[in-house]
């Protein structure tokens, strides 16, 4: 091999290596760029168009249901085992039950979809399929967050169709991931619940699994010291990971940067935070409350195949109704056409499988 | 002028393998015997070998290999001994130290035991390859100046695994070993001691770094420039007029007003290039010992700046609830 090739071999190796680089790491322009702070801060959203072409088409509204009329009589005097939506005319609850299987179990796309879905078609009052018991407890969970939670889903609220989009079960949830597994015997390193491509913290080696201690669990998510010399903040580096992770997932889920919230120059500063932080931070006890009381609650109900690895059922995250949107639906207001969800009552219902 | 530009040796003179000056006093023999290698010649000396080994070298590469394994296999463990997933996964994979429950305590080897042996068959490793350079520049009658260069870059090392958990009483705060792992914890620790960003020492780290490459390119660029005159052959030419390196001199005189001498352009370049590790190193001990939070710190000393608001007063929703965190 002469000097020559070797030099050829070389170029070539490097141009790999360039392209290899350029291919991975850049994004084709235009790029543009929503000023978020105070300029030369580099407060800046980016955003580019042919990605936001693709997330439009995933943010668009069903055709709205023609309303029904409140006129009596009430649909728990005229139908059986009505133990959340008695309050709705007859009318308000047919048209609930078929917006609800339009959102959730459309019979043109899911199969087995349509009332059957949830209903025995010969009995419908009868609660033998498990996916009813679990609608009505999604029903107080939706009313519990349009009533409880304005400072986080505002005057536009959420309905089904915020998290389902036709789907049965939503296409953004998350389980408890096993992080203990112990190798070789127990001899070698156990597993860490990090140090994998963690789909949560945007493929980095970040912990995998942020949901569990943070959004369902309330573990301290607040990692800085609020003096400039020590004075008892005990949060470790590694617990740092853990709300790093937690924060990509807030990032990758609204399709936003750090800055949407934070002033990165100091992440937990109030002070210098946009509002949309305070919107955030409802969203995470939010996210707490519904998880806690309205999912893991339904754990007896459902089959195994619609549980986590470790037995815990399918729970919500923020992309569960974002979905890679600043807000969801782009903030189409969707539940001012749906008055029946505010009327579900939060009596207790029974929880266990048929 | 392409002659000129090469990233490659064009010419290679091969003479008879060259043994070296003769042994000093108290050392082994040079192991093995010389090759030539053409692919080596492009890149510099033709010859490899022979290679002085030694006690200090062997401790050195038997202790290195017993941190290699350990580290490795225990990534390797974490797959479930699947080599294709441990090649696909190998970037992430990684072996932690402690938590920091565990404090200063020897853990279990699975809870973070071998991340301290992994430690220290490391450091000794490191410490012997250290000896055996400091050994080596004796023997030649050479000065230290690469021992000391390679302690700098041993210092931020220690500070990073040893020095720093040692005050902080964790060896949880020390960094994994692990390609991506390593860099999410530099991150991590950045955004935990509130950005060290504001940090004098790791700024002057970044300094000495980036004029590490400065100097480096202005060095490099200056010697090849005159390689048509014959710039690669030092020694004769510090005598004369007219030679290569007085031109080089001559550019920088002419160009800037003053100009570095032989020897002067290369003690910049190891001052700035052990500094680099030096003031990081100050820096990465300060944090978490000394200062909680760098921002505020720097606020404190008045040297962060303030930008006018932008939104209305905003404050913790937390405590104005009283909820939780």
């Amino acid at each position: 091999m002469n000097s020559r090739q070797v030099v050829g071999i070389g170029v070539g190796a490097a141009f790999l290596v360039a392209a290899t680089v350029v291919l991975l790491t850049f994004e084709r322009p235009p790029v543009l760029t929503v000023q978020r702070g105070f300029r030369g801060t580099g407060m800046e959203l980016v955003y580019n168009p042919r990605m936001l072409e693709v997330q439009a088409a995933l943010q668009v509204l069903p055709e709205v249901l023609e309303p029904a009329d409140d006129e009596d009589p009430r649909a728990s005097e005229i139908y059986q085992n009505v133990q959340v939506l008695g309050n709705l005319s007859a009318g308000q609850f047919g048209r609930i039950m078929q917006a609800m299987t339009a959102w959730v179990s459309p019979e043109d796309k899911v199969e087995g979809g349509g009332c059957g879905y949830c209903h025995n078609l010969e009995n419908f009052a009868e609660d033998s399929v498990y996916t009813k018991v679990v609608a009505r407890r999604m029903l107080q969970m939706t009313q519990q967050i349009n009533a409880q939670y304005a400072n986080h889903v505002g005057v536009t609220g959420v309905t089904c169709y915020t998290c389902h989009r036709g789907n049965p079960v939503p296409q953004n949830v998350w389980s408890t991931q096993p992080a203990n597994t112990s190798w070789a015997g127990g001899f070698a390193e156990v597993a860490t619940g990090q140090n994998r491509p963690s789909r949560a913290a945007g493929l980095s080696s970040l912990p995998f699994d942020p949901f569990t201690p943070f959004l369902l669990d309330d573990q301290p998510i607040r990692i800085q010291g609020r003096t400039p010399l020590p004075s008892g903040n005990n949060q470790s580096t590694k617990q740092t990971e853990w709300t790093y992770a937690l924060m990509m997932h807030f990032s990758n889920s609204l399709g936003v940067g750090c800055v949407n919230c934070h002033n990165s120059q100091q992440f937990s500063s109030w002070e210098e935070s946009t509002p949309q932080r305070v919107t955030a931070w409802h969203g995470i006890g939010m996210l707490r409350d519904i998880n806690r009381n309205y999912i893991q609650t339904l754990q007896p109900v459902f089959p195994a195949h619609r549980l986590g690895p470790e037995g815990d059922p399918l729970k919500a995250n923020c992309t569960t109704c974002h979905q890679g949107a600043y807000k969801p639906l782009y903030g189409a207001p969707m539940l001012r056409d749906y008055p029946e969800l505010n009327r579900v009552t939060q009596n207790p219902t029974e929880m266990r499988a048929p | 002028m392409i002659e000129y530009q090469n990233l490659f040796t064009r010419v290679q003179v091969r003479g008879p393998a060259y043994a070296g000056v003769p042994f000093a006093r108290g050392d082994g023999p040079r192991e093995g015997k010389p090759i030539f290698s053409h692919l080596a010649g492009i890149l510099g000396d033709a010859q490899v070998g022979p290679i002085y080994l030694g006690w200090s070298g062997l401790v050195s590469l038997i202790c290195g290999f017993v941190a290699f394994e350990i580290i490795g296999l225990n990534m390797w463990a974490s797959v479930g001994w699947d080599p294709i997933q441990f090649i696909r996964l190998l970037p992430w994979l990684a072996l932690e130290p402690p938590a920091p429950g565990y404090g200063l305590s020897f853990p279990p080897l699975a809870e973070g035991g071998w991340w301290l042996l992994a430690g220290f068959f490391l450091t000794t490793s490191v410490i012997m390859w250290w000896v055996r350079i400091y050994r080596r520049s004796r023997q030649l009658g050479l000065g230290t100046h690469t021992a000391w260069a390679f302690g700098a870059a041993i210092w931020l090392y220690l500070v990073l695994g040893f020095f720093r958990p040692l005050l902080m009483g964790s060896w949880g705060e020390a960094v994994p070993f692990g390609i991506f792992p390593h860099l999410d914890w530099t991150a991590a620790l950045s955004i935990r001691y509130g950005n060290l960003f504001y940090n004098p020492f790791h700024a002057l780290s970044i300094v000495f770094l980036y004029g590490s490459t400065l100097l480096f390119a202005m060095h490099g660029a200056t010697i090849l420039a005159a390689g048509r005159f014959g710039s690669e052959r030092e020694v004769e030419q510090v005598i004369d007029r007219g030679t290569a390196h007085e031109r080089c001199a001559l550019f920088w005189r002419w160009t800037m007003g003053f100009n570095a001498t032989f020897e002067s352009v290369h003690r910049w370049a190891w001052w700035f290039a052990v500094l680099c590790p030096i003031a990081g190193g100050i820096g990465i001990l300060l944090t978490g010992t000394v200062v909680d939070n760098w921002y505020l710190w720097a606020i404190k000393q008045g040297y962060a700046p303030s930008y006018p608001a932008v939104y209305p007063p905003m404050v913790d929703p937390a405590s104005v609830l009283g909820a939780g965190r």
